[in-house]
């Protein structure tokens, strides 16, 4: 039997659940909060107790992230690694990993400065996304409609000091129904999937209210999803797809650490069993 | 479900604390809105802390 560590900052349905299953499938567990634990340059593996495999569950993304670096010095299989975590936290990264592995992805444009961002709306024209590069929740993300209101959100960005905020990051407007896609991938295999019906505006994220209902795995979903867990490395990972009504599917996200509590009320497989049978085979034997 | 009770240290008003809750859940004021993490639990001797405040780079 092996010991499963769940690394977490605030304690949620999820992580209750990944760890009551892992003790159901006759495991120990253990469950450490990352805000109290403390790791060194002089820590070995047997120093601390991280079980024989981590599921790094935080909920603020550069703590999780760190924290995956230092139980990777320690030689600790972490879920995910550190390399997926860091490609899969910034949307642009994920954008250019997700063209270059040639998986359907909407056309999104950046650029380093507002006045340049001006001059691409002008070119590019409205309707636009602007998201920030880094967040979740749907948080900052605004459908740009016309000139006013675009200059009053790039001037916002020009006086705010976060260290992303000179980065543009700018999406095209996908004609679709009123709802996206959340898909779950383990390994290489997608388990669930659901639409998710946005609330009359614009965003569809159930952190927001979004209503879950089961959505069917198609092949083609299957393939691209795939695809895309490939292009940022693999693990365990929330796969955010739109229904273009020209292209078919198209994935704008892949996010590293996936909220299911919505999904598992509806899905057919037992998602935290997947979860907790993938981190076993990542056990070093 | 046996509920352990303590007082909020914003408005003093009562919070339940349910016998299953874990240490890292966190907890609501049912009155001022104050979230507190529960930060350490042994059977009905509870200790809650302020919790974090949402960050910009919390989600999934």
């Amino acid at each position: 039997m092996s010991k499963i560590c769940i690394v977490f900052d605030r304690l949620r349905l999820e992580e209750k659940m990944l760890e009551g299953q892992a003790s159901k499938m006759g495991h120990d567990t253990i469950v450490v909060d990352a805000k109290t634990s403390q790791i060194s340059t002089e820590s070995k593996k047997n120093d601390i107790d991280f079980g024989d495999v981590v599921l790094e569950r935080c909920v603020s993304y550069f703590r999780g992230l760190h924290f995956t670096a230092c139980l990777e010095f320690l030689d600790i299989p972490v879920i995910n690694r550190y390399d997926v975590a860091n490609k899969c936290g910034n949307k642009m990264v994920t954008s250019l990993l997700l063209k270059k592995h040639g998986v359907p992805t909407p056309k999104t444009y950046f650029t380093f400065s507002s006045e340049e961002a001006t001059n691409l709306i002008n070119k590019v024209g409205f309707p636009i996304v602007i998201k920030p590069i880094i967040g979740s929740w749907g948080r900052g993300i605004l459908p740009l409609r016309d000139k006013d209101a675009t200059e009053a959100i790039l001037e916002m960005r020009d006086i705010s000091d976060g260290s992303h905020d000179r980065i543009y990051y700018l999406q095209e407007m996908i004609n679709r129904p009123p709802r996206d896609i959340r898909a779950i991938t383990v390994g290489d295999q997608v388990i669930a999937a659901m639409y998710r019906k946005s609330q009359g505006d614009f965003k569809t994220n159930i952190a927001l209210g979004g209503d879950p209902e089961i959505c069917e795995i198609t092949k083609e979903m299957e393939d691209i999803c795939i695809k895309a867990s490939k292009a940022v490395g693999g693990g365990i990972l929330g796969i955010d797809l739109m229904e273009d009504e020209k292209r078919g599917l198209v994935i704008h996200e892949v996010n590293n650490t996936v909220e299911f509590k919505g999904l598992a009320r509806v899905a057919k497989k037992n998602i935290p069993q997947e979860m907790i049978n993938f981190a076993l085979n990542q056990v070093i034997k | 479900m046996k509920k352990i009770i303590m007082n909020c240290s914003e408005c003093d008003a009562k919070i339940n604390i349910p016998d299953d809750a874990a240490v890292g859940e966190i907890v609501s004021c049912p009155e001022c809105g104050a979230d507190f993490e529960i930060a350490k639990k042994n059977g009905p001797n509870v200790e809650l802390k302020p919790a974090e405040s949402v960050g910009e780079d919390w989600g999934e």
